[in-house]
Order: structure tokens, then sequence, then C-alpha cells
């Protein structure tokens, strides 16, 4: 289920075009509007879903999860991540989603971007887990 | 009623390769999260998957909340990879068109196998550089364009709107820089 709903994902990024860099970055210089129509097109489908399955049954076959409104806390990362990966974005129009399905098309120089984005993760991991090392031993010390 | 032939053009102009590729693809982007959703009830985010799979290969303890989540994040990724190449192999051939669905001009076309295959022709040192900084910062600000843009949207989850808001208007605005600097694209 998790790979057809990826298939279909993917399928999706392709035929919209977000799977071609240069049309974010058309976008985003205003060249031409379509991206809006994909986000929310796909964030109006996903959040009738949302809105629907939790009133037709409790939990989901595979996982037995519930379906619930998993909801991420706001603190002032989202404001620094969100610029960062802005800047980004707006550098090489590429995220990681469309990203992937680029790679599926045939874009080959997409590896470029694959290997930025694994090693900037890479980076914010190792920096984060040694601060959360340090934290952990100040609050052990008081 | 008349339609005013100005504002018609002024339409055009804001959409110069069609709407319905980009709504329809959209849609479709939608339904692939929701069948993840009613299969497993996780509102599925692409970015995670550059953590969760980096616990297969670091134990910094920052990927180890990942680890449990890290193979289907694999499959989904496949997929989306497959996704695209059925794409490739379908509409991008012409194997199989539609009049909602415009092809692009953008980029380089190659063919292997008879499946026509496309090349982006932004420069390298823009997807690297770019890369890193989206690694960096979907994962601090918890979620990307999927995540927060599809699923958090989806959910009016107000960290999500917040978060698209950031990211829209600095990618608009470092776009724009580029583009004065005088970096072309294609």
């Amino acid at each position: 289920m998790i790979f057809v709903g990826g298939i279909v994902f993917g399928f999706g990024l392709g035929f919209s075009h977000m799977a071609r860099p240069e049309v974010v970055l058309n976008f985003l210089q205003f060249d031409d509007f379509g991206l809006p129509f994909v986000m929310f097109g796909a964030a109006i489908v996903s959040g009738v879903a949302f809105a629907l399955l939790p009133r037709i049954r409790d939990a989901a076959p595979l996982t037995g999860d519930p379906y619930e409104r998993r909801l991420k806390p706001f603190d002032r990362n989202v404001l620094v991540g969100g610029a960062v990966f802005g800047v980004g974005w707006g550098l090489s129009g590429i995220c990681p989603g469309a990203a992937y399905a680029s790679l599926g098309v045939g874009n080959i120089t997409i590896l470029w971007a694959l290997a930025g984005m694994f090693l900037g993760a890479y980076a914010q991991g190792y920096w984060r887990s040694r601060s959360q090392a340090r934290d952990t031993a100040v609050t052990g010390a008081d | 009623m008349v339609t005013d032939p100005v504002l018609l053009q002024t339409a055009a102009d804001l959409f110069p390769n069609g709407i319905s590729r980009y709504a329809v693809g959209g849609l479709l982007v939608g339904l692939g999260t929701v069948l993840i959703y009613i299969g497993t009830g996780i509102p599925a985010g692409a970015s995670t998957f550059l953590e969760s799979t980096l616990s297969y290969v670091s134990d910094q303890s920052r990927f180890q909340q990942y680890v449990g989540s890290r193979d289907w994040r694999v499959v989904f990724t496949a997929g989306i990879i497959l996704g695209g190449l059925a794409f490739a192999a379908t509409f991008q051939s012409g194997l199989v068109t539609s009049s909602l669905y415009e092809p692009g001009t953008t980029g380089q076309l190659y063919e292997v196998a008879g499946v026509t295959l496309w090349m982006t022709e932004v420069q390298p040192w823009r997807l690297f550089l770019g890369g890193i900084l989206v690694g960096i910062g979907t994962r601090i600000g918890k979620g990307c364009t999927s995540g927060h843009g599809v699923c958090g949207v989806g959910s009016a989850s107000k960290t999500s709107l917040i978060g698209v808001v950031t990211f829209l208007t600095v990618a608009i605005g470092t776009a724009q820089v580029v583009a004065a600097l005088g970096v072309s694209h294609e």
C-alpha cells in the first residue's frame, strides 16, 4: 500500500513537472504559476481524507494506528529550518519528494542534489546529537 | 456574458503551460498521500527519509528515533522513484497522451531502451549547494513541501502553515535574487 501510494505520488510529481527543477524555479521567479495548483490541489485531496477517515473507521488496517491528526509542535526551529530550506529550494528548485521522482524520470544530474541533501541532513543530525548529549550532561551535573 | 479578452490574456501569461497538468498532478500527489494514510494512518512526508536512512549507517543519537519507520520510508521512496519512471515510460515517452497533459520544453530529453528520459539543465553546483541547505533546513524545520505543504496544510496544522509561508517566501526571495544576479537556469 505504501509502495503503491509512493508510485502514485511519484507519478503525480512527474505529471505535474514538479520533478523538473526548472519548472519550480519558473514559479519562484513568477514566470509560471502552476506550482500552487500542485501543492494545494494535493493538500485538498489529503485534507478531505484526513477529515473523513477518522469518522469512518478507528484504525488503519496495516498498522493498527489510529486515524488522528499528528500535529507537529511549533517552535523557533520551524522558522529557522523553513528559512534555510527556502534558500536551498530557491537556489536549486528541488525539494526531497520531487528529487526522488526526478531520479525516476531520468534526471541523473539530480544525484548532486540528493548527495547534498544527505550531507546536509547528516550535518544537522551530527550537530544536534552533540548538543543534545551536552544538554543531558549539563542537566546531569545539576 | 462577454469575457474580457485582456483578462484572458493576463491569465494565459500566468500559466504558459496551462493549468491541467499541474492540477491533475497535484490530485495524484494527494491521492498517493491518501493511499498511504488509508493503509497506515501515517501522514507521509518525503524528507524524513534522509534521516531515517542515515540511521542504517550512523549511530548518531539524532537518527535513532527513526529506526522504527526507516523500512517503510525506503519503500515509500522507492515507490516515488518508480512512479517517476512510470511517468517517463508513458506520458514523457509519448506512449500515452492526454489533452490534460502538456509536455514541457525545459531540460534535455534522451532515450534509453525506448524510454524517453529527461535531464535538467540547472547547474550541478546549484543542485548540490541547494541540496545541502534543503537537507539541513527540512530536518530542522520538521518538514518539507510534502510533509508541511501537503499533509500539514491538509490537516490544517498551524505549524505547517507557518512553515509553508516561511519557506515559500524565502524561496521566492532567493530565486529572485539569483535571477537578478544573472544566473540563468535554462
